[in-house]
C-alpha cells in the first residue's frame, strides 16, 4: 500500500515537473524575451530606454544565462510564490489571477460530482434494466453528450435561453455580487450561478461514464457471486448494490484519474462561451495578448491543481479496491 | 424408502423467451429428494441441469421463467403444510427466506464465486445475519466455528482474508462452510469439483459425504462427471436437452442402463480396465442448437437405436416401473402411441 | 450476447460449413464479417464515406468563392429552394433586392418575390482544381442569368456576406483532413512507442508508461491554447496547418499507444507466435507477417475512435482563434462567428456549421464501436 502511493507521489511529482518545463516553454516560446516586451510597453508609454539600459534589465532578470538557468531561477521563484509580473495588468500576476483560479476549481469539482452523482446511479439502472425504455433514452442522450463539443452545447442553451426565455444565462454571479467581498451571500449566489456551467461541462464526461458504468455492470452480472449471493436469500437490491455495483467500480474509479484534467480542460471553453469569471478568459486574453508569464502561471497552476486532483483520485481507487491494498492481482 | 422426501419436483418447466425464439431449458423433469440421501443429476453442459438447480432456488435470469410444474418443499415441523416454490414471486419475502436458510447452493467456481471485494467473513456474516437474529459478534464466533467445522486451518485470522489471498481447495471450502451458515436441510452443489484438481477434489468430495451423515442433509449434487456421480450419488437422473431421460437409483443407471443416452454416457467414461490403445467411445454428434430442437424424441439424431418413422414424430412419454423410483423415456421400452 | 451462447450450448451441425470458412478466414476477413452486422455501424461507414466526398469535391459542390465578401449581402437569411415551376422540376430561388436605408445610407439586400432565378446543374462559377489537378470552373448548382445583385445563399451568409453553404464545404475538407493528418501522425507515434515499448520492456516500457500517464493526466485544452499562441503569427495557412496537427496528435496519440503495447503483449504469449519462434522465424517476420494482421483490426478500430476527438480538438482551438486561422476556413472558425449571443441572436443560422461536426463526430463513434466490437468479440 504505502509503495503504490509512493509510486503515485512521484509520478505526481514528475507530471508537476514536466507541466513546469511546458509551461516555461510557453513563455519562452514567442519572439524576443520579457525585456523586450517590456521595453516596448515602456516606449508605447512614451520612455526611452537605452541599450545599456536595456541589457542591464537583462542581467537583472537573468536573461543572458543559459536557457535551463534560467528554468532553474524561474522555478525557484515560483516555488517562494513570486510568479511575475503581467505586463498587460502591470500588476502581480497571482493578484490578477485572484479568485478566477479557485472559481475554476469550484466549477470543475461540481462538474466532476455532477458527473458521479449523475453517471452512477444511471448507469446502474440501464444495466440492471438493459433496453428498457429508460436504457434506450440514456443511451440517446449519452450519445448526444458524447457527439456535442461542450462550448457547442453551451452555445446551444445560450441561443435557447436567450431566444426563449430572454434570459442571459452567462457569469458565475448575479451583477450585485460580481465585485462583492466574499461573504455568505457571495457564496449562495455562487452555489446558484453553478448548476447550469456545471451541467454542461458535465455531460460529456457524464455521457462517458455511463456507457463504462453499464458496461461494466452488465459484465459483473452474469458473474457467479452474484448467483451466490442471490441463493444466500439477500434482496436483489441488496444483491446488486453489494456485490457488481461494488466490483464494477474499480474500473469505473480509475477513470476519475483522467476525468478531471479533461473537465478542467472543459471549463476553459465553456467559460469562453458564457463569460464565467474563471481563468479560462483570462488565460485566452493572455495568450492572445503574449501576456507570457500570466499565461505561463495559469497553465502551471491548472496543471499542478489537476495533478493534486487526480492523486486525491488515485486515493480513492486504493480505497475501493482491497487488491491494491493488498498489492496482489 | 425409510428416509422422508424434503423435496419433491414434479413436471418442471422453465423457458426462456425471447425474439429468436423459446429455449426449453427445462422440459418435464420430475424427482424426489431425501434427507441424507443424495440425488445426482447428469448430463452433458447446456443439458439443463444448472437450470433444473436456479429454478428450485427462484434464481433463474430474465427472460427465463418457470412455466409449470411444482417443486414442493416440505415442511420442517409435521404438520405444516407444503410449499411449492413454483408458485412463489421469486422476488418476495417468503422465497428469500427458504434461499440459503432452507436450501442453499455452492458451485462451480469457486474462483469466482465469491466477491473478491470483501473478506470472507463478511460474506459468511452476511449469510448467518440475513436468516439469525444473532448480534455481529455471535454471527462472527459462528463463522469462525464453520471455518474449522469444513476444514479451514486457522479460521480466526483466515476469516479477515480476501478470497483471492486463499487456495482453489480453500475457497470451496470456505464456500461450503458459507452455504451451511444457516443450517440448510438441501444442499445444492452445482459442479462442486469441476474447478479443481483430482486430490482436492477428492478432500471435497469426502467433506461434503460427512457433513452430509453428520446433519442429515439433502444433498442435490449436479455434474456431468459420471465418476463423481458413481461415487456420491444415491439416486440419478440423467437430462438430456431438457428431459429427464431416465432415472432411478444409482447402482440400477449404472448396471443396468436403459435409455440409450445414459449407456453413451457410460460407454464414454474411460476405464483402466480397458484394453490398452482401444479407443474411448463417444457419444456420436453434438447437442444440438437450443432454438433448433429435434422434433420427436430430442436424443434421436444421436441415437444409435433410432426408429425412423417413430422416434423424430413422437415424443416418448415417461415410463415408471412398479417401484415408482426407476423411470425410462425411450420407445424401446415401450409407450409406443 | 445470444441466450445459446450464455447456456453455453454447442453449435449444431448446420453451422459445420460455416466454421470450416470460419477456419479458413484471416483476422481482417473475420473483422470484417463481424462488421457487416451492426447496422449502425456500417450506416455510420456510409456516412463517414459521404462526408470525406464532400471533402474530396468541396469545391465543386460550393457555388461560390468561399473568400468572396460582400458587407452589403451580411446576415442574408437562408434561401428556401422551390423545385416546382409551373408543374415542371425546374428549381429557383427569389431574387434579391437592394433597398436603401435612409438613415445610413447604406444598400442591404432582401429577398424580392417578383422575381424567380432559376438554378441549374454543372453551372460555371469560380476557377478552381478538381481533386487538385483539374483546372475548372464547373459546380454542381449555380444560378441561370444571375443579375449583379442576385445570390444564392442556401445556409444564408455570414456578417461579411459570405456564402455558408460554400463556406461549409471547404471547412468539411478542412477539418476532416486535418483530422486524418492529425490521427497519422498519432498513429505513427503510438505505433512507434507503443510498439517499442512492448518489444524492449523493462527500462524502456517503464518510461514510455509513466510518460502516458503523465500526458493523460496532464489538461490539454490550456496546454494546446499556450502551444497553439505560441505559433509565430507571420506562419502561413499552410504552416499553422502542419503546427496545429502536430499539436494536436502530440497529445492524442497515448490511446493508440496503449491499444498497441497492450495487444502486443498479448498477441506475444500466442501459441502461434510461440510456434512461428520455434520454427525459427526472425522477430521482423514474427512481427509483420504474423502479430502484425491480428491486431490491425484493434488499431484502426482505436484509430477511428481517436479521429473523433481530432476534429473536436481543432474545432474547438479554432474557435477559441488559436488553431487555424483566417483566411483558413474550418468548422470551428465558422462556429467562431457565432460565438456571441448578439451575433446568434440576428443570425441563428450560423449555428447551422455545429451539424456536421455533431453528425460525423456520432458517425465517427459508432463506427470506431461497431469496428471494436467487431474487432474483438469479447473486449
Amino acid at each position: 500500500m504505502l509503495a503504490y502511493m509512493t509510486k503515485r507521489l512521484l509520478l505526481a511529482l514528475l507530471t508537476v515537473w514536466a507541466i513546469s518545463v511546458l509551461s516555461f516553454i510557453i513563455i519562452q516560446l514567442p519572439p524576443g524575451d520579457f525585456v523586450d516586451a517590456y521595453i516596448a510597453n515602456l516606449s508605447a508609454s512614451g520612455s526611452v530606454v537605452s541599450m545599456a539600459e536595456a541589457e542591464s534589465l537583462r542581467i537583472l532578470y537573468g536573461l543572458d544565462q543559459p536557457i535551463y538557468v534560467q528554468y532553474g531561477k524561474w522555478m525557484l521563484r515560483v516555488l517562494a510564490g513570486d510568479f511575475g509580473e503581467s505586463m498587460e495588468w502591470k500588476r502581480p500576476v497571482i493578484v490578477v489571477i485572484g479568485d478566477r483560479l479557485w472559481l475554476t476549481v469550484v466549477l470543475s469539482f461540481a462538474a466532476l460530482i455532477l458527473t458521479w452523482g449523475l453517471a452512477l446511479p444511471i448507469g446502474i439502472y440501464s444495466a440492471v434494466r438493459q433496453y428498457s425504455f429508460g436504457d434506450y433514452v440514456f443511451t440517446f442522450i449519452g450519445f448526444i453528450g458524447l457527439a456535442v463539443p461542450n462550448f457547442l452545447l453551451a452555445l446551444v442553451i445560450m441561443y435557447f435561453s436567450f431566444t426563449l426565455f430572454g434570459a442571459n444565462v452567462g457569469g458565475l454571479f448575479s451583477p450585485e455580487y460580481d465585485l462583492a467581498p466574499w461573504g455568505w451571500g457571495k457564496v449562495w449566489d455562487l452555489i446558484k450561478h453553478l448548476p447550469l456551467p456545471a451541467a454542461i461541462l458535465a455531460l460529456a464526461g457524464t455521457a462517458q461514464l455511463i456507457r463504462i458504468m453499464r458496461a461494466n455492470l452488465l459484465d459483473e452480472l452474469r458473474r457467479p457471486y452474484v448467483v451466490t449471493a442471490r441463493a444466500k436469500g439477500l434482496p436483489d437490491t441488496r444483491v446488486i448494490l453489494k456485490y457488481p455495483v461494488r466490483a464494477a467500480l474499480n474500473p469505473f474509479a480509475s477513470t476519475i484519474a483522467y476525468l478531471f484534467p479533461y473537465l478542467v480542460s472543459g471549463s476553459i471553453i465553456i467559460s469562453l462561451v458564457l463569460s464565467l469569471p474563471t481563468v479560462g478568459p483570462l488565460l485566452l486574453k493572455s495568450l492572445i495578448a503574449q501576456d507570457m508569464f500570466l499565461a505561463g502561471t495559469i497553465i502551471l497552476l491548472l496543471g499542478v491543481l489537476t495533478v493534486i486532483g487526480t492523486f486525491i483520485s488515485d486515493l480513492i481507487l486504493m480505497w475501493v479496491d482491497p487488491r491494491i491494498r493488498y498489492q496482489m492481482d | 424408502m425409510a428416509e422422508p422426501a424434503v423435496l419433491e419436483v414434479e413436471d418442471l418447466k422453465t423457458y426462456f423467451r425471447s425474439e429468436e425464439g423459446i429455449v426449453r431449458a427445462v422440459d418435464g423433469v420430475s424427482f424426489e429428494v431425501r434427507a441424507g440421501r443424495t440425488l445426482g443429476i447428469v448430463g452433458e453442459s447446456g443439458c439443463g441441469k444448472s437450470i433444473t438447480a436456479r429454478s428450485i432456488l427462484g434464481i433463474v435470469d430474465r427472460p427465463g421463467r418457470i412455466e409449470a410444474g411444482s417443486i414442493r418443499l416440505m415442511p420442517s415441523e409435521p404438520g405444516q403444510p407444503a410449499v411449492d416454490l413454483a408458485k412463489l414471486d421469486p422476488a418476495g419475502a417468503q422465497m428469500r427466506a427458504i434461499r440459503g436458510k432452507e436450501i442453499a447452493l455452492i458451485f462451480q467456481e469457486p474462483m469466482s464465486s465469491f466477491s473478491h471485494h470483501y473478506t470472507i467473513g463478511n460474506q459468511i456474516i452476511e449469510s448467518i445475519r440475513l436468516h439469525s437474529t444473532l448480534s455481529a459478534s455471535e454471527a462472527r464466533a459462528r463463522a469462525v466455528e464453520l471455518l474449522r467445522m469444513v476444514g479451514v486451518p486457522r479460521p480466526e485470522r483466515r476469516i479477515d482474508e480476501y478470497p483471492f489471498q486463499l487456495s482453489g481447495g480453500l475457497r470451496q471450502r470456505v464456500m461450503i462452510a458459507m452455504a451451511l451458515a444457516c443450517d440448510p436441510r438441501i444442499l445444492i452443489a452445482d459442479e462442486p469439483t469441476t474447478a479443481l484438481d483430482v486430490t482436492t477434489q477428492a478432500q471435497v468430495l469426502d467433506l461434503l459425504r460427512s457433513l452430509q451423515r453428520e446433519r442429515g442433509l439433502a444433498l442435490i449434487l449436479i455434474t456431468h462427471d459420471m465418476g463423481v456421480i458413481a461415487e456420491m450419488a444415491d439416486e440419478v437422473v440423467v437430462m438430456y436437452l431438457g428431459r429427464a431421460v431416465e432415472r432411478g437409483p444409482v447402482d440400477d443407471i449404472f448396471h443396468a442402463p436403459k435409455h440409450p443416452y445414459t449407456q453413451a454416457l457410460l460407454r464414454s467414461i474411460p476405464s483402466i480396465m480397458a484394453e490398452p490403445r482401444s479407443r474411448l467411445a463417444t457419444v456420436s454428434g453434438s447437442i444440438p442448437h437450443p432454438f433448433n430442437r429435434p422434433t420427436g424424441c430430442p436424443f434421436h439424431p444421436r441415437c444409435p437405436d433410432f426408429m425412423p418413422g417413430l422416434c423424430e414424430t413422437a415424443e416418448p412419454p415417461a415410463l415408471i416401473d412398479a417401484t415408482g423410483e426407476r423411470e425410462v423415456a425411450c420407445f424401446l421400452h415401450g409407450g409406443r402411441p | 450476447m445470444k441466450l445459446a451462447h450464455f447456456f453455453g450450448f454447442g453449435r449444431t451441425a448446420e453451422i459445420g460449413s460455416a466454421e470450416d470458412r470460419l477456419a479458413q478466414a484471416s483476422q481482417l476477413k473475420l473483422t470484417w464479417w463481424r462488421f457487416r452486422r451492426h447496422k449502425l455501424a456500417v450506416a455510420s461507414a456510409v456516412i463517414v464515406i459521404l462526408f470525406y466526398l464532400v471533402a474530396v469535391f468541396a469545391d465543386f459542390l460550393a457555388y461560390s468563392d468561399p473568400h468572396d465578401t460582400d458587407s452589403r449581402r451580411s446576415y442574408i437569411p437562408p434561401q428556401a429552394i422551390n423545385f416546382i415551376d409551373d408543374g415542371a422540376f425546374r428549381p429557383y430561388i427569389y431574387g434579391l433586392k437592394g433597398t436603401r436605408d435612409m438613415r445610413t445610407f447604406r444598400i442591404s439586400y432582401q429577398p424580392d418575390l417578383s422575381r424567380k432565378v432559376y438554378l441549374t446543374f454543372f453551372a460555371e462559377g469560380y476557377s478552381y482544381r478538381l481533386l487538385g489537378l483539374i483546372p475548372t470552373n464547373r459546380h454542381l448548382i449555380g444560378l441561370v442569368d444571375p443579375r449583379p445583385e442576385d445570390n444564392l445563399f442556401i445556409l444564408g451568409s455570414d456578417l461579411l456576406g459570405r456564402d455558408l453553404w460554400s463556406r461549409l464545404m471547404v471547412a468539411t475538407r478542412v477539418s476532416l483532413t486535418i483530422g486524418l493528418a492529425g490521427v497519422t501522425v498519432s498513429l505513427f507515434l503510438g505505433v512507434l512507442l507503443g510498439g517499442v515499448s512492448a518489444i524492449y520492456g523493462g527500462a524502456v516500457d517503464m518510461a514510455v508508461q509513466r510518460l502516458i500517464e503523465i500526458i493523460r493526466s496532464m489538461p490539454t485544452i490550456p496546454l494546446w491554447m499556450g502551444l497553439a499562441a505560441a505559433l509565430p503569427q507571420s506562419w502561413s495557412v499552410l504552416q499553422v496547418y502542419f503546427a496545429i496537427t502536430v499539436l494536436i496528435s502530440l497529445l492524442g496519440w497515448t490511446d493508440l499507444a496503449r491499444v498497441v503495447r497492450g495487444k502486443f503483449l498479448a498477441l506475444r504469449e500466442e501459441d502461434f507466435v510461440t510456434a512461428a519462434e520455434l520454427a525459427g522465424a526472425g522477430q521482423m517476420r514474427i512481427v509483420f507477417r504474423h502479430m502484425l494482421p491480428s491486431f490491425l483490426s484493434h488499431v484502426i478500430a482505436a484509430t477511428s475512435l481517436v479521429l473523433p476527438a481530432m476534429i473536436i480538438s481543432e474545432t474547438s482551438l479554432s474557435f477559441l482563434g488559436l488553431g487555424l486561422r483566417p483566411p483558413a476556413i474550418s468548422w470551428g472558425i465558422l462556429l467562431q462567428d457565432a460565438q456571441n449571443i448578439e451575433t446568434l441572436a440576428l443570425a441563428p443560422w450560423l449555428l447551422m456549421a455545429a451539424i456536421p461536426v455533431i453528425v460525423v463526430i456520432l458517425a465517427f463513434n459508432f463506427l470506431g464501436d461497431g469496428l471494436r466490437d467487431a474487432a474483438d468479440p469479447y473486449g
